[in-house]
């Protein structure tokens, strides 16, 4: 018994005779390769092709292939091409064999990349036309469900909003505290830092008060709430569609908006302005602290800077936000968790584009509302 | 040994799986005969998928052993794809991957071979299941329930490995396909001379394709034979699964 597959080349008078030994299979492919290339300069010169199949011990479709595209090699130009010997137990795959590969579709021509580059600029700009009629849809049904909701009160999913309460509000407390108490604590320790060299270190309260309380607190916890929440949305919504959970909803005549995504979308609106007080705090702590260790400034000291440096209408400014970014963050992730389709893949990249979209946009909110309240003076 | 190596593609013996403290799979033993399709039938979370997926290794075991062409199996094995190839029941087909570089995937994880021949083989196989090479570039999200089967099957055959192992390969189809993909099954058993366990519901492909079928009860095989034998048996899980109304209406039909 061989253990490595052999072509032997005989010339019988016009024609040649091929006679391939051992183990004609997929395990010794890089060896089957090797000799069918050897002996094409052959096929392609003599008259006819005989393949003596006799000496085959192991044969499989990979095998088989590489024979018959030899065969084929010599019948395409003309010269006649036949397997004799075939064992009993071959013939079944060599007759599968010879069926296959005969309609091979004509490639498909590489396109240009030119006008490749055109045509996805040209989608984006579609695509970015879709996505705001998407949101401007999303938030007409949203509002539809709000006055559905205010005529019958009633019909408010309770429970679930309670849930989602729980869940993206309540579950985000130690996240949010931890975050902004961070945030908080670094920017007091670089305002002293820097400040302490021309002697304006007092004005580091006045600095962190109004950065945390107009910007950044609500900035970072929206941030957060949309990479923590609004992913799981996505996700929740799009598993959903992949399961045709939403269709069994819509067949049932409920209104997959009232049901799924109202009490979502209305739980961020409720938490996020809770979470922005409560991570405003936590950095007005932070930097309280870092002022004692690290500036030096008793906390009597701090608490009396604070309440000089900053009025009701810094809080204000901050927590109007709030639910508007909430908003822009609910929508953004419901409508693309809507948006899934049947693949794993489609799931994961629409989670992508959600989060992606409602940080930016919740940035893109914050800058129009800083314009806003400059020119209103507040 | 060496006539069980001949004889037997799968030797299953004295087998314990369980989850916690239900046990599963209670001292089962089964032999597969090489060059046979074995169908398994069971009750619904009976255990059946359990045994297939502990003899491919997804499962740990707590009691047993389980021997495939005559080697013992133990955790991962290396090779394993040259050895069986797998139809899950939803297909399991890599939803990023075309068609073709589904079929290409087992050949470029274990085998060095140029491209151009990869892409033969791969129609190849797609032809042999039934499809067309135009199929080739779509996603496996644009295949149909049999279409998506199909190319799972080609997948599985990719390697040509000696044994198949077939999770419901016919649920979810139309009488018409279903009854297709059983010709189909038959077809390539012969052709490439395989081993197939098959897990099934399907009393019509109990009845066309499987040479013995195995009935699983209670964590343990039942009864093993042919069909004509597993009709006439006296278990009484056995009896209720062949000669329910359902059963009954089907077979009469058959007749």
């Amino acid at each position: 018994m061989n253990s490595e597959p052999l072509l032997l080349t005989t010339p019988s008078g016009e024609g040649l005779k091929l006679r391939p030994e051992g183990p004609w299979v997929a395990a010794n492919v890089s060896m089957l390769e090797t000799l069918s290339r050897s002996v094409g300069a052959d096929v392609d010169q003599s008259r006819a092709v005989t393949l003596d199949m006799s000496g085959v011990s192991a044969l499989d479709t990979l095998g088989a292939w590489v024979l018959e595209k030899l065969s084929r090699r010599a019948s395409s130009a003309g010269r006649p091409a036949e397997f004799v010997g075939v064992a009993d137990h071959f013939t079944g795959l060599m007759d599968e064999v010879r069926q296959v590969n005969r309609h091979t579709p004509p490639p498909t021509p590489a396109p240009n990349p030119i006008l490749l580059r055109l045509n996805d600029l040209g989608k984006s700009t579609v695509g970015a036309r879709e996505d705001i009629t998407i949101f401007l849809q999303m938030l007409g049904a949203l509002s539809m469900a709000v006055i559905g909701v205010l005529r019958r009160p009633r019909s408010l999913r309770l429970t679930s909003l309670i849930y989602q309460l729980y869940r993206i509000g309540w579950q985000a407390i130690p996240i949010v505290v931890l975050i902004t108490f961070l945030i908080g604590a670094i920017i007091a320790q670089q305002g002293f830092f820097h400040f302490r060299r021309f002697g304006a270190e007092s004005y580091t309260v006045d600095m962190v008060g109004i950065l945390v309380l107009r910007e950044l607190g609500v900035l970072i916890v929206a941030i957060m709430v949309a990479g923590r929440s609004g992913s799981a949305y996505t996700a929740e919504l799009g598993s959903m569609k992949m399961r045709e959970e939403i269709d069994a909803l819509s067949t049932m005549g409920l209104d997959p908006v009232h049901v799924l995504i109202l009490p979502r979308v209305a739980a961020l609106v409720i938490a996020l302005p809770i979470l922005a007080f409560i991570g405003s705090i936590a950095a007005l702590y932070g930097g309280g602290l870092v002022a004692q260790f690290y500036g030096g400034m008793a906390p009597a000291i701090y608490i009396a800077r604070l309440h000089e440096a900053i009025s009701v209408t810094h809080f204000e400014v901050g927590i109007l936000k709030a639910p508007f970014m909430a908003l822009v963050i609910g929508i953004v992730a419901c409508s693309e968790g809507l948006r899934v389709k049947g693949s794993a893949e489609s799931l994961g990249r629409q989670t992508t584009t959600s989060v992606v979209k409602s940080i930016f946009l919740v940035i893109v909110l914050d800058g129009l509302f800083a314009i806003f309240f400059a020119s209103i003076g507040m | 040994m060496g006539e069980s190596q001949e004889q037997f593609a799968i030797r299953v013996r004295d087998l314990v799986v369980g989850f916690g403290r239900q046990t599963v799979l209670d001292h089962l033993s089964l032999d597969v005969r090489r060059g046979e399709i074995l169908g398994l039938v069971g009750a619904s979370g009976g255990g059946k998928s359990v045994l297939m997926r502990t003899i491919i290794g997804l499962i740990p075991r707590q009691g047993g052993t389980i021997e495939v062409t005559g080697r013992p199996i133990g955790g991962r094995t290396e090779g394993a794809a040259t050895t069986w190839g797998i139809l899950f029941q939803q297909g399991a087909l890599f939803s990023s991957l075309t068609v073709r570089q589904n079929i290409q995937f087992p050949l470029r994880e274990n085998l060095v071979l140029s491209q151009e021949l990869m892409d033969e083989i791969a129609i190849a196989k797609l032809e042999m299941v039934g499809l067309r090479a135009q199929d080739a570039d779509k996603y496996p999200a644009e295949l149909s329930g049999g279409m998506t089967k199909r190319v799972a099957l080609a997948r599985a055959l990719a390697l040509d490995p000696p044994i198949l192992f077939l999770d419901e390969p016919t649920s979810g189809l139309d009488p018409i396909a279903a009854g297709d993909f059983d010709a189909l099954i038959g077809t390539l058993q012969k052709t490439l001379g395989l081993t197939v366990f098959m897990v099934t519901h399907d009393l019509a492909s109990l009845t066309t394709v499987c040479d013995r079928v195995a009935a699983l009860a209670d964590g343990k095989i039942v009864a093993i034979g042919p069909m004509r034998e597993l009709l006439q048996s006296e278990h009484p899980w056995v009896r209720a699964y062949f000669h329910g109304k359902r059963s009954q209406m089907l077979q009469h039909e058959m007749r």
